[in-house]
């Protein structure tokens, strides 16, 4: 892999770094590290199954990538059986995937009980080294996945949509609290209006203060409202300086992940904790 | 064992997507990772999915008699854009002469009707090792 | 139905009969599986008698042919005064081309047209559109404007034949230019007779040539039924389609179900555009498949046309008996037929057909036996014509009306059939009716999980496919007799296009557009101004795209 390739913006080659970085994560630590420091901003979208991320994030893309180069990141939870996955996502997104400009990757969560695996925070960074100036990372907000796209985000927008019984079981499950922004898409279906007063009394109740952008995603509905809220509240926190502070944690989650993971890996191999230490401290001499 | 990553796409107007979703998710539950483009895909839809994707092996589902065309323009499409060595699997309604032919022009594997889900993985594992 | 006193009787001497009889019998032979069952997973009994239909009503739940609630058929004298109508499905490559074959049909002994368009035309795109490039007249015959129309039914009276065009999405075109030929031809429209599919619900679940969005679909469809219960008053403007889903995977009670479900919707659309659903109900028709559970899918037929008279008079208050009754078409199950060994499919299709005609069908497609392997040539098509010939002449089968009504079985499974759609469809109302649940993607779900569960099966052996997992051929056979396409479809419907564009009158091409984006925008019946377009020559795909500028276009659900 060439690194020149990699931010000159070849696309097959960004594409194999990806898969280096799925597959084999001390060769993409050290591919990573290669390349000059730059950071991408980081959107994370999620919610239920259904409520219209995709649909959604292919408008977004589209909106971003008239200002810098973007790249999205669609992931779908593995099987815990044999660890197959299905990833659905493209087929939302032809506008995105058809106007050249967005680069669309799918990914399997790969993660510890439904948690994202280390290989997404890698796969960020290289993005934002090679270029990209946004990245959306769509998650289905369900399992560990939801506190995982916290810590790598520098902004959670989290979708809901009237008529999916899921709903309230996000907002038992205290999942309500982890966005930024709060969208309730399919605006024109009947229960939306409801929908966007209860979450507005939830979050009052909680004594968060949090936005709440009605859109519809499929006509295309508001959408311009959202990406330009999106991106007034990403200039915030390059300005107050407080996106160093989303960098860190990045970082610092994703070599915590990365830990745990391999903990897992060698614990089911039956690796010793002597050697469990020794590897660790390969990796990170890997850097 | 490595995971293999399939493409798996319905080009053309044809809206028959019993086979390939059945076929995706036999393959997901054989432990591949599938990515499933859905309907109404142009050749250029699927070859730049399938670069973006990296994709170990694409697979494409054709019942509407359109698969001469629609395999020669991916399979040029690809070369074009420097993932040619992908191996595409082919599977549908293909009269006997037509699969020779196709195999011919570079398609790894031609799957008729009555394909044993198995007998696919199996294929499927192969021609991924064959790149 | 029967004495009680009877009844228990037969169930002592029933049990009598297990304990001595059938116990003695098992334990010299035991039985070829521990569980029989149903396509939809129900347990099979091993003899059906009179208490597995103690419930039933004669009058109530069979009644006499041509009388509510038409479980034993839809016409009193049945098979004995007309046969169905045999109806091959048929079109490819060009109009001129299929013209050739409709002809061949109609003096084969054919008794009515049935229309295949290739995909563009299915999906609104001309022949020259890059989105058409490899699909031109490969599914069907390629029709891009009012001219290839002419040419596909030149020479054939419309006045006399009737026909069933297999169109959707672009019904609405279709039939106008069917309306605009007849009139070339001096025949007025409330003269022509056939059938519009137009079943625009059944392609978000199962076929796939969708093009607006569902809202927009349901209105272009009111659309057409208003105009042609003023127009068109014998012309079938729907006809409900089970048979795809069916192919998609589905089993039989969830067929009967979904159709139905998206059947209550047109009517309950209908309604809203101030039909009454007494006229209305009598242009409804529907379509099923038949497969090869040979008693199963005869008690589907006559639980589908039970259930459908109770929600006509129940649900929505029809009262015309012609409103209450299904009537449908079948045509024989393309995904049951195999590559291997192909004459066997001609076997398949026999079977399957006899099961329509002892179901009480229509109108009936028999499939040629090389559909798996590639388009059917004109021999095989003859084969499978031959096929329902044979049943009406030669099996005595369509000599007595509904000759298995009262088998213990049939009216047991018609029940189970009957009784389980029903829930389904109540699931579905529960969903907020039908259009919800396929935005939600259940249908497609509950279908695809019973395609997934049954080519399982199949693996595993525990369906037996003959041919393809039980007494196979060490040698694959390649059949020689293949129908090749003219590679010169394309090119020549190209060249067509273009003199179009050329010749006709740019002016009012554009004119006739305008105006029809406005109706559709105004919300006023858009046939009118479609015939005006097509009249003036305005293409399929300018017409479709000029609807898509105010419509806007649908994209699936992700469903696996």
């Amino acid at each position: 892999m060439n690194s020149n390739s990699l931010t000159n913006g070849d696309e097959l080659s960004l594409s194999k770094a990806l898969s280096v970085v799925e597959s084999d994560r001390i060769s993409a630590r050290r591919l990573i590290s290669s390349l000059p420091e730059k950071h991408s901003l980081v959107v994370g979208v999620t919610g239920s199954p259904g409520a219209g991320k995709s649909t959604l994030v292919d408008h977004l893309s589209l909106r971003f990538s008239e200002s810098a180069k973007t790249a999205i990141i669609a992931i779908d939870p593995s099987s815990p059986f044999r660890g197959g996955s299905l990833l659905g996502d493209r087929i939302r997104m032809s506008r995105a995937s058809r106007s050249g400009k967005v680069f669309i990757r799918s990914m399997a969560s790969r993660g510890l009980v439904g948690g994202l695996s280390p290989g997404i925070y890698d796969a960020v960074d290289l993005l934002g080294r090679c270029g990209y100036g946004f990245v959306i990372v769509e998650t289905v907000g369900v399992g560990q996945a939801e506190t995982d796209i916290v810590n790598l985000s520098d902004l959670v927008v989290l979708v809901l949509a009237p008529g999916i019984g899921d709903d309230i079981q996000i907002m038992k499950a205290g999942i309500m609290e982890i966005g930024d922004i709060y969208v309730v898409n399919k605006m024109d279906m009947p229960g939306a209006e409801q929908l966007a007063r209860r979450v507005k009394s939830i979050l009052e109740f909680a004594g968060i203060e949090r936005e709440i952008v009605m859109t519809g995603a499929v006509e295309g509905k508001n959408i311009d409202k959202l990406s330009d809220l999106i991106t007034g509240k990403l200039n915030k926190l390059k300005k107050n300086g407080e996106i160093e502070n989303s960098r860190k944690k990045r970082t610092e989650h994703a070599e915590l992940n990365a830990a745990l993971f391999a903990v897992r890996e060698a614990a089911t191999e039956g690796v010793k904790l002597e050697e469990l230490i020794e590897c660790l401290q390969k990796l990170r001499e890997g850097e | 064992m490595k995971r293999i990553r399939i493409l798996v796409a319905k080009p053309g107007l044809d809206g028959h997507d019993r086979g390939a979703k059945v076929v995706s998710m036999a393959l997901r539950d054989a432990g591949m990772e599938v990515i499933y483009t859905g309907l109404r895909q142009s050749p250029s839809d699927i070859v730049n999915a399938a670069l973006q994707e990296d994709a170990d092996v694409i697979g494409l589902s054709i019942l509407s008699g359109a698969h001469m065309r629609i395999c020669e323009r991916i399979l040029e499409l690809m070369k074009e854009k420097g993932i040619a060595e992908k191996p595409v699997v082919v599977g549908g309604i293909i009269p006997h002469g037509d699969a020779e032919k196709l195999k011919k022009k570079g398609i790894a594997e031609v799957f008729g009707p009555g394909t044993s889900l198995n007998h696919l993985e199996k294929r499927i594992r192969e021609v991924a090792g064959d790149k | 139905m029967f004495d009680q006193k009877k009844l228990k009787q037969i169930r002592e001497e029933l049990d009598q009969w297990q304990e001595k009889e059938v116990d003695r019998a098992l334990g010299k032979h035991p039985e070829r599986s521990e569980r029989f069952e149903t396509s939809f997973g129900e347990s099979l009994e091993r003899l059906y008698s009179p208490h597995s239909v103690e419930n039933a009503d004669y009058l109530e739940d069979l009644g006499f042919p041509g009388s509510f609630p038409f479980t034993r058929g839809v016409q009193p004298t049945m098979y004995r005064g007309k046969l169905w109508t045999m109806r091959q499905y048929a079109g490819f490559g060009t109009a001129q081309e299929s013209n050739k074959r409709y002809k061949y049909l109609l003096s084969q002994g054919q008794t009515g047209l049935s229309v295949a368009f290739d995909l563009p035309t299915q999906i609104g795109f001309d022949s020259d559109h890059e989105m058409s490039d490899g699909e031109v007249g490969r599914v069907g015959v390629a029709i891009s404007s009012l001219g290839d129309m002419e040419t596909l039914f030149d020479g054939i009276p419309l006045a006399k034949v009737s026909t069933s065009m297999t169109i959707n999405s672009t019904a609405a075109i279709l039939l106008a230019m069917y309306v605009a030929v007849a009139e070339k031809q001096g025949v007025k429209p409330e003269q022509l007779k056939g059938t519009i599919q137009n079943d625009i619900l059944k392609e978000y679940i199962a076929r796939g040539t969708y093009i607006f969005p569902p809202e927009p679909s349901m209105r272009i469809i009111t659309d057409i039924f208003e105009y042609c219960s003023e127009n068109l008053p014998l012309f079938n403007t729907i006809s409900v389609s089970g048979y795809h889903i069916r192919e998609a995977g589905a089993d039989a009670v969830q067929e009967v179900a979904f159709t139905l479900a998206d059947g209550i919707e047109y009517v309950k659309a209908a309604i809203d555009a101030n039909l009454d659903p007494d006229v209305f109900g009598k242009r409804i028709s529907f379509f099923f498949g038949a497969h090869n559970n040979f008693f199963e899918e005869i008690a589907k037929f006559r639980a589908a046309r039970r259930l459908w008279a109770r929600i006509m008079k129940e649900r929505f208050g029809a009262a015309d008996k012609r409103a209450l009754m299904m009537r449908f078409h079948t045509q024989t199950a393309g995904s049951t037929l195999t590559a291997q060994q192909p004459q066997n499919n001609i076997v398949r299709v026999a079977y399957q057909a006899l099961a329509a005609v002892l179901g009480g069908t229509q109108s009936l497609h028999t499939n040629s036996f090389d559909e798996a392997i590639g388009l059917p040539t004109e021999e095989s098509v003859r084969v499978a014509l031959r096929t329902q010939q044979l049943i009406a002449h030669e099996t005595g089968v369509t000599d007595s009306v509904d000759p298995l009504g009262g088998s213990y079985l049939v009216e047991y499974l018609t029940n189970r059939i009957e009784e389980q759609a029903s829930s389904y469809i109540e699931k579905i109302d529960e969903l907020g009716g039908m259009i919800r649940a396929i935005e939600e993607g259940y249908v497609q779900r509950e279908i695809l999980d019973t395609a997934y569960r049954t080519q399982k099966e199949i693996e595993g052996s525990d369906r037996v496919v003959i041919g393809m997992n039980k007494f196979t051929s060490e040698h694959a056979e390649v059949p020689e007799d293949i129908l090749e396409l003219d590679g010169l479809v394309e090119k020549k419907q190209h060249q067509r296009l273009a003199e179009l564009r050329e010749t006709r009158n740019a002016d009012s091409v554009r004119k006739s557009i305008s105006r029809l984006q406005k109706a559709a925008e105004n919300g006023e019946n858009i046939m009118p101004s479609i015939i005006e377009a097509v009249s003036n020559y305005a293409t399929l795909g300018e017409i479709t795209s000029a609807l898509k500028d105010i419509f806007g276009e649908y994209t699936e659900s992700v469903i696996i």
